[in-house]
């Protein structure tokens, strides 16, 4: 990958008493939690991770709770002091980074949105979007000038005045997501921003961030424990378990080539045909399909296939970069739609 | 709402203008009423401010009257009166916060403490007052009981004197904790079978020998002369082992009865040194105990002490301009 | 008629249930029953021995030497460094700023006495205050209360009063918030702070004023040195926890936008914390009030002076009304710092009903007007010195007097032999049993109880304590002093009880006593005494009654908040399951409030504890008097001093032992052989 907007290099957290020495420690390290806590009263929330986030990219962190995905996010701008490993944000090195310049960092290149969405109630959404503005020393119309125009890119005009216990819980994430976005940030980290929403409020809020990214093309680092929402929203997505990577790819990578159970068993209750594309349903191509069959792009998501497939008589063929790669007919997708029969 | 609002912004103005306004005529009077009532005071020497000590029993508060109304309309001085315990009263020499105290019961520690070691006051001479304090039973008692006034009967009726605060023994009542007093150490050193509970101030101890009177109960307590309650309820001294110089220097192994003392004024150094006519005037205060006892009297009968004041130094002009010749 | 029939035979498995499952006395039962078992032992085999007790008049060489400090002081002041460095200019710093205040206030030192500002534009200036820092309301009470100080024939003492407490809260916030503020931003400073404040808590307000006078002398300087010490602990508590209780969540988004240490304080910190610090100062102003108050016996001008007066007069008539004042200046410094936290509550502005234009207009006109007011009671004596023909005062005490007088004519049957019985019934031989034990059987009594609550570490701080106290040479009065406090708690606990009950059952019951209570608690405990006085005497009753006025306030709050915190579902299926409103008291509402219970019974204490001093001043025993009679006596100086340390460490065990009775499960961990 040329240039990453971040990129994470062996990074451990490891909290407890003299937790420094775990990592660079052979035989400590590769203890499981439960032994590592017995022996040293460590925790291991981030074990020895390394990951690379392209600009423009919409990155997932998935897991369950207590997996160190939110530890993880909060180490890429040092919230949570990183115990070992490189965390670099264009090439410079956060964790060698002097108070002064991590500062910098944090008002100018990479912002967040969090879960309990962190609002000042003191203060009316203006004062709340402009907040990152002001600890930066801009002047106050200027600022002011610029969270109006922020607050109605999130949908709030009309609310500038108002308090944050004044407004819903999908209202406030929108100030919170006002606010990352009012110092114009290369990065924005999202905290499971949206787990704490009602799931129709959640819906539109994915929405929003999916039409913000395609508006701004921001880099995004998104934790979510929603498989749907990581499906969703994710160029790639990193799956973690207790402080591990488990997989990392792409949602039909996962969803098609689960990398262990544990995935599996994740990725079980999806519905597949939403997610996988063509590519994972594809066979050789046979001799009796005639050689003007209907023809589908392998990254086509096959619920899209369906009336294709379904309408024609015959096999669909399927290509890549315009070479004919195989192809697919109803049978492989009632498969797809029916994976416990199709395995039975 | 929305109107009400409007209408307050318009005319608010206005009254602003016509406050100002008034400030302004206000401001045209000039001086404050202090310093005018300051230049419109006594003529002659300035007196400045004194500072009285007020203690907690009668006797005192009428010499302090009496002081602080010839200081006040004959002089033109500042009194400023002060609440005060008996020995926090010393420590008021030290701090400036007190100038005169106007009746002083011995107290050869403070004495020592205040005028001859750190010399912030100074003996303002005698009030003309002798003070006795000691044990003292209500009349009815003596007539009953005839020997009781001699303390070494005392123990015989220690049963008489027992109360629910005594835990079993008898009950010598003492008045404010702050008074000078022996009594924890008497009854310890003369063997007594007593207990020594405090009523807390002069009122309590008056009270109770009064009701005690009137009730026939039986009551032992300390108590003191001058004091204006004696004419009222003459009550019987008890007769602990007479005093003798020096025999009550230790105030833990004092055994002995209390002395007469011979009651003074004290005054601080600063006012001394400032040779007010105030300092002068408490030099010169001297008076009898028929004299403190009238006017503790008219005081105790609903006078204020002010008042009660006045009608003495109306009755005794003579005396008065004596104290400041 | 048959369901009545049919409720019959069900009560018979209910009582079966009841006696069932008949529990093994627990381990803390035991140690407890056998900790009262040699307590009794060794009262009736040993009585009388080894008591420890101390005559009033007798010193220990201790006490001898603490009085050397006394001399010492006295020896120093003029030249050692300390005094001319330190001790001195404080003094004169603070006493600049009380005199500030009091002249401006109260009255100057010339002429007529006359403040700076008169009367009318002292009214005017507050009413003015309280309006912008609260609301119209609370403006209009101060304009009345003032004005009726004056209609009391009280203004100047009300005013004198009312400088030094201005005075003293703000060198308490100068002192105070900044603490605060460390201590809520650094756990270190506030592990070392909490201790200091905990002991400044614990100290009777009475025990250093006699240090204090003697480093500091009389005079408002010291009254208000005492006041800070008083009323900062509050004050730093409320700060340090108004920072620390803001969430992490918004802590950490604001340092996710790059925040400095400073932009963080006052951005975030400070804002948010507002509240609690306001409510912080409120406490604080309450303190300072009380405080200042007693402080008159150390020479500070005003109300309290004329309470003492009146204390030592037995003149019930001039304490109430004195005692009124002081009551009516609590409530108006407490409605007016309290609107101004409702004032300072976020997003309050939004509520208001006037533009902040408009308000700021207003303030300016009213403004205008008070400076126009003020000059006037510079120029006019009418305005200067409250109208002599308008006062009221004696009026209201010989009123107060002829009442008092009727009640304690015709009631002095029923108090006195209220006062013997249950002195006699059971204050005595209560206090019997705790002096005429052997201080060893105590000891170890203590010791077991303590080991009982709270294991080996408390069983060691108890024994510490009692050692100290010993070492202070004053067991038999603590024994005395406990002896009081520990009936008058337990009378609180049962008023606590009964009134908490009551009161977190119904609504109306609690609007009915919350206005009540919060009277009693804004009250400073010197006021009550003299009515007490003069109904009962001076006995250790009353000082039991007076601790028994000041303590049940918190302790029926936190009961009622104890009992109506309790989840409504569990009282519900309590009732829908037949319970009778008893059965639900006693089987549901008291345990599940336990933990509220205990600590009624520790912050009881505390309070009574508190007021076991100015207790002394009305006739209690034990240390109470030591510490009175030390302040007022140089000779027992010494004595007082130390009896003030050992109410300290009293009130440190006791503390701690309720506390660990609070904390303690409500059934102990069965035992590995019941196992």
């Amino acid at each position: 990958m040329n240039n990453p907007a971040i990129s994470v290099r062996s990074l451990w957290k490891v909290f407890g008493p003299g937790g420094e020495k775990i990592p660079g420690n052979r035989e400590l390290s590769a203890l499981g939690s439960a032994e590592l806590l017995e022996r040293t009263k460590c925790v291991a929330a981030v074990r020895n991770l390394s990951f690379d986030v392209a600009k423009g990219e919409v990155f997932v962190v998935m897991g369950l709770s207590g997996s160190g995905k939110s530890t993880l996010i909060r180490c890429l701008t040092r919230l949570i002091e990183p115990t070992s490993g490189q965390v670099l944000v264009d090439g410079n090195d956060v964790l060698k980074a002097g108070v002064a310049e991590l500062r910098e960092l944090r008002r100018r290149k990479v912002s967040m949105v969090f879960q309990h969405f962190g609002l000042l109630p003191h203060r009316t959404v203006l004062d709340n979007v402009s907040y990152g503005l002001q600890i930066r020393g801009t002047g106050r119309n200027e600022r002011h000038a610029k969270a109006r125009e922020i607050i109605e890119l999130v949908g709030l005009k009309g609310y500038e005045q108002h308090y944050p216990d004044q407004l819903s819980g999908g209202m406030q994430q929108r100030v919170g997501l006002g606010r990352a976005l009012a110092g114009d940030p290369d990065t924005i980290l999202f905290d499971e921003p949206f787990s704490a929403l009602d799931p129709l409020i959640r819906r539109d809020m994915q929405a929003e961030v999916i039409r913000l990214h395609k508006d701004m093309g921001k880099t995004m680092v998104f934790v979510t424990h929603d498989l749907s929402e990581a499906l969703k929203l994710g160029d790639r997505i990193l799956i973690m378990r207790n402080g591990e990577p488990v997989q990392c790819g792409t949602g039909d990578d996962l969803v098609g080539s689960p990398a262990d159970k544990y995935i599996e068993d994740f990725v079980s209750e999806v519905p597949r045909a939403d997610v996988l594309t063509l590519k994972w349903i594809t066979r050789p191509v046979a001799d009796s399909t005639p050689g003007d069959a209907a023809v589908l792009n392998s990254r086509m998501i096959i619920r899209d296939a369906i009336p294709a497939v379904m309408h024609s008589s015959c096999p669909v063929l399927v290509e890549e970069g315009g070479r004919i790669t195989g192809q697919i007919d109803r049978d492989s997708i009632l498969s797809v739609l029916q994976p416990a029969e199709a395995a039975a | 709402m929305k109107k009400a609002e409007r209408l307050i912004k318009r005319t608010l103005p206005a009254m602003a203008g016509a406050a100002a306004a008034a400030l302004f005529l206000a401001g045209c009077g000039g001086a404050s009423v202090n310093q005018t009532a300051a230049a419109a005071g006594a003529s002659g020497t300035p007196c400045g401010t004194v500072n009285v000590a007020m203690n907690a029993w009668v006797g005192y508060t009428a010499d302090a009257a009496v002081y602080s109304y010839v200081a006040k309309n004959k002089l033109g001085c500042t009194v400023v009166q002060k609440d005060l315990n008996e020995q926090v009263s010393w420590q008021g020499f030290a701090s400036g916060e007190v100038d005169v105290i106007m009746e002083n019961w011995g107290h050869a520690d403070l004495t020592k403490q205040y005028i001859t070691d750190q010399k912030v006051a100074v003996d303002a001479g005698p009030t003309g007052n002798e003070g006795h304090i000691g044990w003292y039973v209500p009349p009815w008692m003596a007539e009953k009981y005839p020997d009781i006034t001699d303390g070494k009967n005392l123990n015989k009726y220690a049963s008489l004197f027992t109360t629910s605060e005594s835990g079993g023994k008898g009950q010598v009542l003492d008045g404010d904790p702050a008074f000078v007093t022996n009594d924890e150490a008497l009854v310890k050193n003369l063997n007594l079978d007593y207990k020594v509970v405090f009523a807390g101030s002069e009122a309590a101890l008056i009270q109770s020998f009064r009701t005690a009177q009137q009730n026939k109960t039986p009551l032992l307590g300390y108590f003191y002369e001058p004091q204006w309650f004696l004419s009222e309820v003459p009550l019987k001294k008890v007769n602990l082992p007479a005093w003798t110089e020096g025999c009550d220097s230790n105030p833990e192994t004092v055994a002995c009865d209390y002395p007469t003392y011979k009651l003074n004024k004290v005054i601080s150094k600063k006012l001394d040194d400032s040779g007010s006519a105030a300092a002068k005037l408490a030099k010169g205060f001297t008076w009898t105990n028929e004299d403190q006892n009238s006017v503790a009297t008219d005081i105790q009968g609903g006078m204020t002490p002010e008042a009660a004041a006045k009608k003495w130094v109306d009755a005794h002009q003579s005396a008065v301009d004596k104290w400041l010749s | 008629m048959s369901a009545l029939v049919q409720e019959r035979p069900t009560a018979q498995p209910a009582a079966v249930i009841v006696s069932e499952p008949r529990r093994r006395p627990s381990r803390r039962t035991i140690l407890l029953l056998s900790a009262a078992a040699v307590w009794i032992l060794g009262f009736l085999v040993l009585n009388g021995t080894a008591t420890l007790a101390l005559p009033a008049s007798e010193l220990t060489d201790l006490h001898r030497s603490l009085n050397q400090f006394n001399a010492w002081v006295g020896a120093n002041r003029a030249d050692n460094p300390l005094f001319l460095y330190v001790f001195t200019p404080l003094r004169s710093a603070v006493d600049a700023v009380a005199n500030l205040f009091t002249t401006t206030f109260a009255a100057t030192a010339t002429g007529l006495r006359l403040p700076e500002i008169g009367w009318l534009g002292t009214v005017g200036l507050l009413t003015w205050i309280a309006l912008a820092v609260g609301n119209l309301r609370v403006a209009l009470l101060t304009a009345a209360v003032f004005v009726f100080f004056g209609i009391q024939g009280l203004f100047v003492e009300a005013t004198y009063t009312f400088a030094l407490v201005l005075t003293s809260v703000l060198l308490t916030l100068l002192l105070g918030i900044p603490l605060g503020i460390l201590a809520g931003i650094y756990t270190r400073v506030a592990k070392v702070i909490t201790p200091v404040l905990d002991f400044m808590q614990t100290l009777p307000t009475f025990v250093y004023l006699a240090p204090l006078a003697l480093v500091f002398l009389i005079g408002p300087a010291s009254a208000v040195i005492a006041t800070v010490i008083y009323a900062a602990p509050p004050v730093i508590r409320l700060t340090a926890h108004g920072i620390r209780r803001i969430p992490d969540n918004t802590r950490e988004a604001s340092d996710s936008l790059g925040t400095t240490g400073l932009q963080r304080l006052l951005t975030l910190q400070l804002p948010m914390a507002r509240r609690t610090i306001v409510m912080g100062i409120n406490q604080g102003t309450m303190a300072a009030l009380s405080m200042v108050t007693i402080a008159a016996l150390i020479a500070a001008p005003g109300l309290g002076q004329t309470v003492i007066r009146a204390l030592q007069s037995l003149d019930v008539g001039t304490a109430v009304n004195a005692g009124l004042s002081i009551v009516l200046l609590a409530i108006v410094l407490d409605r007016v710092t309290t609107a101004a936290s409702r004032r300072a509550e976020p997003g309050a502005a939004r509520s208001r009903r006037l533009g902040r234009r408009t308000r700021n207009i207003i303030l300016g006109v009213a403004l205008a007007v008070v400076l126009a007011m003020v000059q006037l009671s510079r120029t006019m004596l009418w305005a200067a010195a409250f109208p002599a023909d308008l006062n009221v005062g004696p009026q209201i005490v010989q009123a107060v007097n002829a009442a008092s007088h009727w009640l304690q004519s015709n009631l002095s049957l029923f108090t006195v032999s209220l006062r013997e019985g249950v002195t006699g019934a059971i204050l005595n031989p209560f206090q019997s049993l705790l002096t005429d034990t052997p201080f060893y059987i105590l000891v170890m009594v203590f010791a077991i109880v303590a080991y009982a609550l709270g294991g080996w570490k408390l069983a060691a701080l108890t024994t510490a304590c009692l050692a100290v106290i010993i070492f202070l040479g004053l067991w038999s009065d603590s024994m005395v002093t406990l002896a009081g406090t520990l009936v008058a708690t337990a009378v609180v606990m049962v008023l606590g009880i009964v009134f908490g009950v009551a009161m977190g059952r119904s609504d109306r019951v609690d609007q009915l006593m919350r206005p009540l209570l919060d009277a009693g608690q804004t009250m400073p405990s010197f006021v009550y005494l003299v009515p007490f006085l003069g109904l009962f005497g001076a006995t250790r009753f009353t000082a039991i009654i007076a601790g028994i006025i000041y303590a049940a306030p918190v302790a029926i709050k936190i009961t009622a908040d104890g009992i109506s915190g309790i989840s409504p579902t569990v009282v519900e299926s309590a009732v829908a399951s037949g319970s009778t409103p008893w059965q639900v008291i006693t089987k549901v509402q008291l345990p599940m409030a336990r933990q509220s219970l205990a600590l009624a019974a520790n912050q009881g204490l505390i309070y009574v504890l508190a007021m076991v001093v100015v207790g002394a001043l009305v006739g209690a025993g034990g240390l109470g008097y030591d510490v009175v009679a030390g302040f007022v006596q140089s000779s027992i100086f010494g004595k007082g001093l130390a009896a003030g340390l050992a109410i300290v460490f009293l009130g440190i065990m006791m503390d701690r032992m309720t506390q660990a009775a609070a904390a303690a499960p409500a059934r102990s961990i069965p035992s590995k052989t019941t196992a």
